[in-house]
């Protein structure tokens, strides 16, 4: 092989994993089970994309890894809860129309969410940049003083968070059953990552935050306000951690204070997977934890759990920094 | 991505900042047991050595001094954890590595699974601590390489992982924890509360189990926590306190970095697997909530930020605080929730179960106003 097929192939491989992954658990089970699975794995992933991309990207951009972020999940949840509980008739309500109201307002409550975002950008965050010792410390704190807050505001006891009506049940893709609310999910998550894909690379404020992923110093020697732009995408971030918690506690049906903790650490694995910083990188690392999740639990049911971790030493074997290492991180 | 790491203020390295120069080559020369004994790293000043005389007089005589079951569980339980987190202190204060992965050390369930399996005696306490310890070994030094090679953070974001999975396997592998339920076993007969070592008290305190789980439980830990000391003052521990300061020169100037902080890890590991075997013998159990939670976690990180990081005693004030807190804060905020009027939130606030709460924010205001913890700052106070 030349030199020049190895660079390509070294440059494409961590773009092969996934479909590979997809092709090669197909002949160990029914072509039914497989679309069902893998769907439901590519759903999943989406979810876990929206609490991964706004961490990477506070990571990359001040390099500050905020483990609260698992408590803006659980925010999104319980705020969903109580936006939704007044509003209890209209998602009861099988018509459409009035369901996708009702989940705007949810959205909008979790947006709302992020408003804590920028008060914990400014109250905690600001004082340990560049201190990734005192960081970890500190949102860890900061972690568990929201949950506990969680539980003063909503009580400790899980509360029961009904999916729209329009959104329960099955359809039938040939003879494999597939979620409404998955494809629901789906559809939610695909439309975050194009948007988020289009801003990062087709606006100016996207390319300054590109940027200073890569050079902070640099961007800011050019009279960019890099705080500024931090700041923003902090709250951004929040912001989809908080919509991801909305999605994850409606799939999941229930809502606990511990929601954010259990997703988190699949969030970890995502950002170690994908490289820390690379945005990209979190979009593939989410949906391949999705789907080995999803596949691992049809296939060994006891593996399940640890599969994740598994799938993260193979790679990290393979690629210390990661699938897509970012210059610089 | 050095730098960061050293953002623990000046000042909370340890042995050295603490007594001058001069003091420390004095007792090198006077050659006082008490200097040899401490590895030359005594508190430091007058009020801190009386402090830590105060809190070793008072575990001396613990028995004698707050009789009660209850008050001697607590007693042992705060031994146990100035280990564990003096243990956590090599890694978090002295090296400058966050681990999440700690309880999973802690949780060895060597000694609960071989005593639950049917082996009496102490072969069997032995036996199963060598286990916990060779298998935390492994574990330490697999993790350490697999992720200290590329950057500290990742360390950090691997271990907690690692340690979900520790306990999802421990909640999941049935036949050989027990699952959620954990294990129970009886102890050695020496240990348990029918034992009498003398038939009559001894200065108003009767000489059973209990008293001896306490004492060989402080025993233990004494020694563990003058050894962790005398490895912190060593060369070893010397070039652990420069990696944390700047981990670069340390690697230019020859050190294989990733082989030292694997191999404090690997320490840490096992003093924290020897801490669990003392609490598997303390509590005749072993579980995923007694030794493996995430709570337990942070309870660790609050100890050691509170005591004050890199400071070994630190790991003591703060274990002591944090234990007594857990077990009488309770109390206080059921008495204030007692005296409030019926507002839902602010009652909520102050109800008993949410003591977590209140020292998560005494955390942050501690690693916000206080990073040196409590220790550090009554060390470096002028």
């Amino acid at each position: 092989m030349s030199k020049e097929w190895q660079e390509r192939l070294q440059y494409w491989a961590p773009y092969a994993v996934t479909p590979l992954l997809v092709l090669a658990v197909l002949p160990a089970m029914g072509f039914t089970a497989w679309v069902t699975l893998t769907v439901a794995g590519f759903t999943m992933g989406m979810m876990l994309f929206l609490v991964a991309s706004g961490l990477t990207l506070i990571f990359g951009l001040m390099e500050v890894l905020n483990f609260a972020h698992a408590a803006f999940v659980t925010v999104g949840a319980y705020v969903t809860v109580s936006v939704l509980r007044p509003l209890g008739g209209w998602t009861a309500d099988p018509s459409l129309t009035l369901n996708l109201a009702a989940l705007l307002v949810a959205l909008v409550a979790a947006a709302a969410a992020s408003a804590l975002g920028y008060v914990f950008e400014r109250i905690i965050i600001r004082q340990v940049y560049g201190a990734p010792l005192r960081q970890i410390l500190i949102t860890i704190g900061a972690l568990t003083v929201i949950e506990q807050l969680v539980i003063v505001v909503w009580g400790p006891e899980a509360i029961p968070l009904p999916k729209p009506a329009s959104l329960r049940g099955s359809i039938f893709l040939g003879a494999s059953s597939i979620e409404t609310y998955r494809l629901f999910a789906l559809f939610v998550g695909l439309a975050v990552a194009a948007a988020m894909h289009l801003v990062l690379t087709r606006t100016r404020i996207g390319l300054v935050v590109r940027a200073g992923v890569e050079d902070r110093e640099m961007v800011q020697a050019l009279g960019y306000r890099i705080r500024r732009v931090f700041v923003g995408v902090f709250i951004a971030g929040t912001a989809l951690a908080g919509m991801g918690g909305m999605m994850w506690g409606q799939y999941q049906t229930l809502v606990t204070s511990q929601i954010g903790d259990g997703m988190i650490i699949l969030v970890f694995i995502i950002l170690i997977i994908g490289g820390l910083g690379s945005v990209g990188g979190c979009f593939i690392g989410a949906i391949l934890v999705g789907l080995t999740s999803n596949y691992v639990g049809f296939l060994a049911p006891k593996l399940a759990l640890g599969s994740n971790i598994l799938l993260m030493a193979l790679i990290l074997l393979w690629r210390p920094r990661g699938l897509f290492p970012v210059a610089g991180h | 991505m050095a730098p960061g790491l050293r953002d623990i203020p000046e000042g909370t390295n340890g042995a050295a900042s603490g007594v001058s120069t001069s003091d420390r080559d004095g007792s090198r020369h006077g050659k006082s047991w008490v200097g040899w004994l401490v590895s030359d790293d005594p508190p430091g000043r007058l009020l801190l050595n009386v402090i830590m005389l105060v809190v070793l007089a008072a575990f001396v005589f613990a028995p004698f001094l707050f009789p009660g079951t209850k008050a001697l569980g607590v007693a042992s339980r705060i031994c146990i954890f100035v280990i564990l987190v003096a243990s956590y202190d090599l890694m978090l204060g002295y090296t400058g590595i966050v681990s999440f992965a700690h309880t999973m050390f802690f949780g060895a369930y060597g000694v609960a699974i071989l005593l639950a399996k049917g082996w009496v005696g102490w072969w069997a306490v032995i036996v199963g601590a060598a286990a916990g310890v060779a298998v935390s070994l492994v574990v330490a030094v697999a993790i350490g390489l697999l992720s200290l090679r590329v950057r500290a953070i990742f360390f950090s974001m691997i271990t907690l992982a690692v340690a979900s999975f520790a306990l999802i396997l421990a909640e999941q592998w049935r036949d050989l924890t027990g699952g959620e339920d954990g294990l129970t076993f009886s102890v050695p007969a020496i240990l348990k509360p029918g034992f009498r070592l003398f038939p009559d008290p001894v200065l108003g305190v009767t000489f059973n189990g209990r008293v001896i789980t306490y004492y060989l439980i402080f025993i233990v830990s004494l020694v563990l926590f003058l050894l962790m000391l005398r490895i912190v003052n060593s060369p070893f521990g010397r070039v652990l306190q420069a990696i944390r300061e700047n981990e670069f020169r340390v690697e230019a100037m020859g050190y294989q970095v990733v082989a030292y902080r694997t191999i404090v890890s690997a320490l840490s590991a096992v003093m924290a697997a020897l801490a669990g075997a003392l609490m598997a013998l303390l509590l005749g159990y072993n579980g995923p909530d007694a030794t493996l939670s995430f709570s337990l976690m942070i309870d660790i990180l609050l100890m050691i930020v509170i005591g004050g990081m890199g400071t070994m005693y630190g790991a003591v004030i703060g274990a002591v605080l944090v234990v007594l807190a857990e077990y009488y804060l309770q109390n206080i905020l059921g008495a204030v929730h007692g005296v409030l009027p019926d507002v839902p939130l602010i009652s909520a606030l102050f109800h008993p179960e949410r003591w977590l709460l209140w020292l998560g924010v005494l955390f942050v205001l501690i690693v916000t106003f206080f990073p040196q913890g409590i220790f550090g700052w009554l060390r470096h106070r002028r």
